[in-house]
Order: C-alpha cells, then structure tokens, then sequence
C-alpha cells in the first residue's frame, strides 16, 4: 500500500482498551486543572514546585490543540473522511471568541473609540458593520464559536457528501475551503481585522487576560472542556450511531443497502467535529493573545492531521495524547534548531503511516509485551512455571 | 414477449419490464422482462457477464436504466428510488462479494441490519430492546453462527461470512430477497448447509437467488431463469431448460 492509500484505509483498533485509557486521561486531565493553578497561584515563585504562568497557557495551549486532534479523529478515525479543512473551523471559533474580547476592549483602545475597535478606526469606517453584533454579549459569542464552524461544514458536507464525493478528492476540496477562508479574512474589507488579525484583548467576562487567576481558570476551563468533549465522543461512538458510522468507514456502499441514508450520518458527524474544533478554537484564543488569519493556513490543517495519526487515529484518546506530545516536541525543538521541525515532523508521519499505523498508542500493547518478553528471556519463568501445576 | 404467459402483472412481487442498461454503448441489459410471484423462489443464472449483477443494480437502485420499468408489487415504480428508499419499501440484497462489517462482532452486523429506524437521531438514542435482541439470537441460530456471536465478522472464514450477510438480510424482515452468488467459493459442505438455509426459507418471503453454479441451482429445485447478453433466453423448470437447445448453445458452445 501507498502512502496515500494508508491514509484512507480504515484503522480500526481494538475495542475494549478504552476504559482504562478513558480513566487514565480523566484523571492526568482533571489533576491538570487542580494541581497546575494551584501550584501556578500559592507557591512561592523561588519554590521547585512552583509552575510558572507561562507554562500554564502553555499547557492550555496544547490542551486546546487535543480538542482540535479530537475533533478530527471523530471525522477521520471513525468515519473515514480525511478532512484536510478542519483548521478552518478552529479559526472560526477563535474569530468568534476574538470578536468579544475586541469589544471588551472598549474606549481603552490606541484611538480611545467606544463604538469601533481600532482596526476599523484606521481604516476610517464609521460604524460597526452588521455581523459584528451581538458579539458584546459573551453567551452570544460562544454559541457563534459554535454555529458558524456547524453552519459552514453543514453546507460543505451537505454540498460534497449527497452528491457523493470523497476520499482525496474531498480532502482536497476542504483544503480549498480553508485556503479560500484564508485569503478572504486577509482582506482589511472583510472587516476582520485584515492581515494582523484580532488582537490587544484586555479582558475576558471583565477579567484580566494577563493575570495568572485568569490563566489558571482557562486552562481548567479548557480541561473541563477537552473532557466533557471527550466523553461526549466517547458516548457517540459507543452508541448505534457510532458502529454505523465505522461500518460507513469500512463499507459505504453495504450501509446504504442497509437502508441508512449515508450521507446524513456523515453530515452529523462532520458538523459536530466542526464545532468541537470551533470550541477548542473559542478556547485558543484567549490564551494565546491572538487571531489571524494564519490560522486558516492550510498546512496548520494538514498538521492537525498529522497529529491525529501519530498519536493514533481511530481511539478519541490516541488524537489528544498526539496532539499534546507533537506540539511539545514543536516546543522543544523549534527552541534549539527551528529549520529542523517540519522535516521532523513530516519524518514521524510518513514513519508512523508506514511502518506504526496504529500510532503511539495503538503501538503500545505491543511494546509493552516486546518488553514484557525480554524482560522475560533474563529471568526464565522458573517460579510462575512451578506454581501453575497444582498437582505438584 | 410474454414469458409467463400471465394476463395481469399487478399482483406480481416484482415486474422488470423491458429494461435496458447500457455502458458506453455496449448494453449490459437489453430488453431484460421477466415476473417474479409472490412467495417465490426464482433461480436466475447466467454465464459471467450476462447482466446478472447489473440486474440487481437497476431493481436496488443503484444504477437508473436507461430504458424500461421495475415494478414492485404491481403498482410501485422502483426506477426513481434510491438505494435506501428501495430497502424501506422490503427490498433485501446480499452482494456477491461477502460484504459484511468486518470490525464489528458478528452480533453488531446483525444489530445494524435489523428492521429499525434508520434516521440520524435514532441511530444516535437506540437501545436495543427485547423483540430485536431475541429476534437476532433466532437468526443467529438460523444461520448457524451463535457460537461466533461475539465474534469480530472479520475473522469469518468465507462461507461464514455468507451466511452472516444472509442473516443480516433476514433480520431486516424483507418481501423481496436477492441473493447474489451466495455459494461462490464456498465448500461442497458450505454449500450443502448453504442449500438447506435457503430451502428452509422459502415460501416465507420472494427470493431471487442469482448462480452460475448449475450443480446448486439444480439442488434448489426452483423455476430457473436463464440470462444471456443482457436478455431471458429461456425460463422454466431446471430440466427444462437443460435441453433448450439454446441454453445448450450457449453454455456448451463457449
Ligand atoms: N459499471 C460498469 N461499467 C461498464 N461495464 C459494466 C459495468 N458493470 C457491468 N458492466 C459490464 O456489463 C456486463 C454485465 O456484467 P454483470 O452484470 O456484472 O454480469 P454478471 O453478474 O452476470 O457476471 C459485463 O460485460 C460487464 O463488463
Ligand atoms: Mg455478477
């Protein structure tokens, strides 16, 4: 098999292995939204212990880009639709998000206008343009991070899935989405703040985005967030829904003789993807300072996806340990020789396609047992054989 | 051409009236017409290419014809319905390659097929109640796979998994079953035990049953339909059709 044809064969994993990795990430994630702000906010900065503020948004970050790895495994691992678009929906989110915080900044802007964010003073407009309202109102802001990302793959999937496109051809296509996207919010007329995005955020709900209560709460926001995001795909592929739509994955054309309509089953799981990755885009933002329409790069998508089959596609789990370890490794290397990373990264891609397509944690019962087995050849089993026969 | 020799076709099960299907010019299906009763198991067989798998496509609704009608009980025009729309109305198929869910158990592919509501948001709420359950354990009997339950369908041998794809037909409760090539590669004891299932099921529902395996539709002992280039060629008992001479051409001319 190709490269390419690996990607769109199905990697179905074993089922059964979820409960325990269910756990396990359920705690590392609610220890991270206890521990982290606690030892970011009461210990003192000269202590060991102590978490600096910088580490906590860091944390924050990575988390967001699991819900984005998350998002993207429900559409690929389960469904079998390699969307190469879904940093689209992310940005959306964070446009969404960016919005309000640009309002909240109020008359305490360089040019001190109440009514327009400064961008828009710049460029010399005189009111607020119509999409921009609402986005005062923070419950407002949220369900736009939302319906925007759904409405906009409603009508991609509703378009490409009745008329029954897919495969490369589909991922191509959502790579022009997003390029299209990109080259539209770069526009100063788009009246999204053209090429340097949305920026300057003072404050969130009335809190300071700088101060390290407001860090800690979003990282544990963003945890509650990732884990209920997580259990909620975890109930959708457990459900009949879910074996409908690894059953579409592995063979589209017997569901349909089944009598299912296909392709609605893949537009709710496309549009709820969609909003997933919009959600962990609301939550990026505010942590990170900053939305521009970067974000719509169509690379940024095709990394996503990368991290999605390095940390294993296919198990929810897999996706949000990938996308917190690649982008920790992007932190660490990009610190010591920055030209190395994409080579680095696209080299760990073509590895784990071709060689671990179950991924790190697909991979890892059998390391475990590879290990297992040497420890094993170093200490005969000597003992365990004596106790197994009882008539000994 | 009256083959049946019937006057009315509206209490037929299924009327394919002269339908033709061309691809690029060379007509796969050319001027196809036959009646399929209700309750009746019809054996239609075919050397390879004679449009048999192309039949089932156009009276499924996967490919349009381009000429003439299907005809489901009498007065339902199959032409304009779509894949799903024909298996609401009780139209089953099996594929002639096994096509069943290889990464769900063997009970999973049974649960996805059952008579239920297809639409999005009760897939997503579905429970499994007592009727469906019981009525999978039965099939599951039936074709001989209970003790492959909890089985991944994957790990089927080949026979097995031709039986769990004519479970996963029988649990969707259909008038009209089509079966395409069901004992293809399949042992002389798969195909025994193959014969008996389907013995066992006639009369229950209309069964169309698509081989080129003469020894298996003689074991039938159904009225046989014989295909070539896309038309009927002759039809009737299988003794009958063993000495048209045309049949005789046909398959031993080659
Ligand atoms: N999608 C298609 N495109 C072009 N030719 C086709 C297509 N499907 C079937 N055919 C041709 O139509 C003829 C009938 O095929 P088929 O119905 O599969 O025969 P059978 O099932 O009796 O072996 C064959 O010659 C085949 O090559
Ligand atoms: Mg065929």
């Amino acid at each position: 098999m190709s490269l390419l044809q690996r990607l769109y064969a199905p990697q179905a994993q074993e089922p059964g292995k979820g409960r325990l990795a269910s756990a396990v990430l359920l705690s590392v994630l609610a220890a991270i939204a206890v521990l982290v702000p606690l030892l970011n906010l009461t210990v003192p900065a000269d202590s060991a212990f102590h978490v600096p503020t910088y580490l906590v948004s860091l944390l924050g970050k990575y988390l967001c880009f699991a819900m984005l790895a998350l998002s993207i495994d429900l559409i690929w691992g389960f469904c079998g639709i390699l969307s190469l678009g879904h940093g689209a929906f992310f940005a959306l989110g964070g446009y969404a998000m960016g919005m309000y915080m640009m309002r909240q900044i109020g008359d305490r802007g360089v040019y001190g206008n109440a009514e327009l964010p400064d961008f828009m003073v710049f460029l010399n407009w005189k009111e607020l343009p119509w999409y921009w309202y609402g986005f005062d109102f923070f419950p407002f802001a949220v369900v736009m991070a939302l319906f925007v990302p759904g409405l906009l793959a409603f009508v991609f999937g509703w378009l490409t899935f009745r008329s029954r496109v897919s495969g490369v051809y589909l991922s191509i296509i959502t790579q022009a989405m997003t390029y299209a996207l990109m080259l539209a919010f770069f526009r100063n007329d788009m009246g999204f703040g053209g090429n340097n995005g949305l920026t300057d955020f003072k404050d969130l709900l009335g809190f300071d985005l700088q101060s390290d209560n407001t860090r800690a709460v979003l990282l544990a926001a963003t945890c509650v967030a990732l884990a209920g995001c997580y259990l909620m795909c975890r109930s959708i592929v457990a459900s009949k829904l879910g074996r409908l739509i690894t059953a579409i994955r592995d063979d589209e054309a017997r569901v349909r003789f089944l009598g299912y309509r296909v392709e609605n089953f893949k537009l709710f799981v496309f549009v709820l993807s969609a909003m997933i990755a919009g959600l962990a885009g609301a939550l990026y933002v505010p942590q990170v300072g900053i939305i521009n329409p970067g974000e719509f790069a169509p690379a940024n998508s095709i990394e996503a996806v990368i991290w999605v089959a390095i940390g294993g596609r296919g198990t929810l789990y897999g996706a949000i340990a990938g996308g917190v370890l690649v982008n920790y490794a992007k932190t660490v290397l990009t610190g010591v020789i920055p030209e190395i990373w994409l080579f680095a990264l696209g080299g760990m891609f073509i590895a784990v396609t071709l060689f671990f397509p179950k991924g790190l944690v697909g991979s890892l019962p059998a390391a475990v047992d590879w290990v297992k087995r040497r420890i094993g050849k170093r200490n005969p089993p000597a003992s365990s054989s004596l106790a197994e026969e009882p008539g000994q | 051409m009256n083959v049946t020799g019937r006057a009315s076709y509206s209490e037929s099960q299924l009327y394919v009236d002269g339908v033709t299907v061309s691809f690029d010019g060379f007509k796969a299906l050319n001027n196809l017409s036959f009646v399929v009763e209700p309750g009746e198991m019809r054996a239609i067989i075919g050397p390879n290419g004679a449009g048999k798998t192309t039949m089932m496509d156009v009276i499924t609704g996967k490919t349009k014809p381009d000429e003439g009608r299907v005809i489901f009980k009498g007065d339902i025009d199959l032409g304009k319905r779509d894949e799903a729309a024909v298996v609401a109305l009780g139209i089953g198929r099996k594929f002639q390659r096994p096509s069943v869910f290889e990464n769900h158990s063997v009970f999973d592919n049974l649960e996805l097929a059952i008579k239920s509501d297809r639409s999005t948001f009760a897939c997503l709420f579905d429970r499994l109640d007592a009727d469906r359950k019981s009525k999978i354990e039965s099939t599951l009997e039936r074709i001989g796979l209970a003790g492959e339950r909890d089985q991944m369908a994957g790990k089927l041998s080949h026979g097995q998994k031709q039986w769990l794809e004519i479970g996963m037909l029988l649990v969707q409760d259909p008038e009209l079953l089509f079966l395409d090539e069901p004992v293809a590669g399949m042992t002389d004891a798969e195909t025994e035990a193959t014969v008996e299932l389907l013995r066992d099921l006639r009369g229950e529902r209309s069964i169309v049953v698509v081989e080129h395996d003469m020894a298996f539709v003689h074991a039938l002992g159904v009225k046989v339909t014989v295909l070539h280039e896309g038309s009927v060629l002759a039809e009737g008992s299988m003794d009958q059709v063993q000495n048209d001479p045309h049949v005789i051409e046909v398959y031993l001319g080659r």
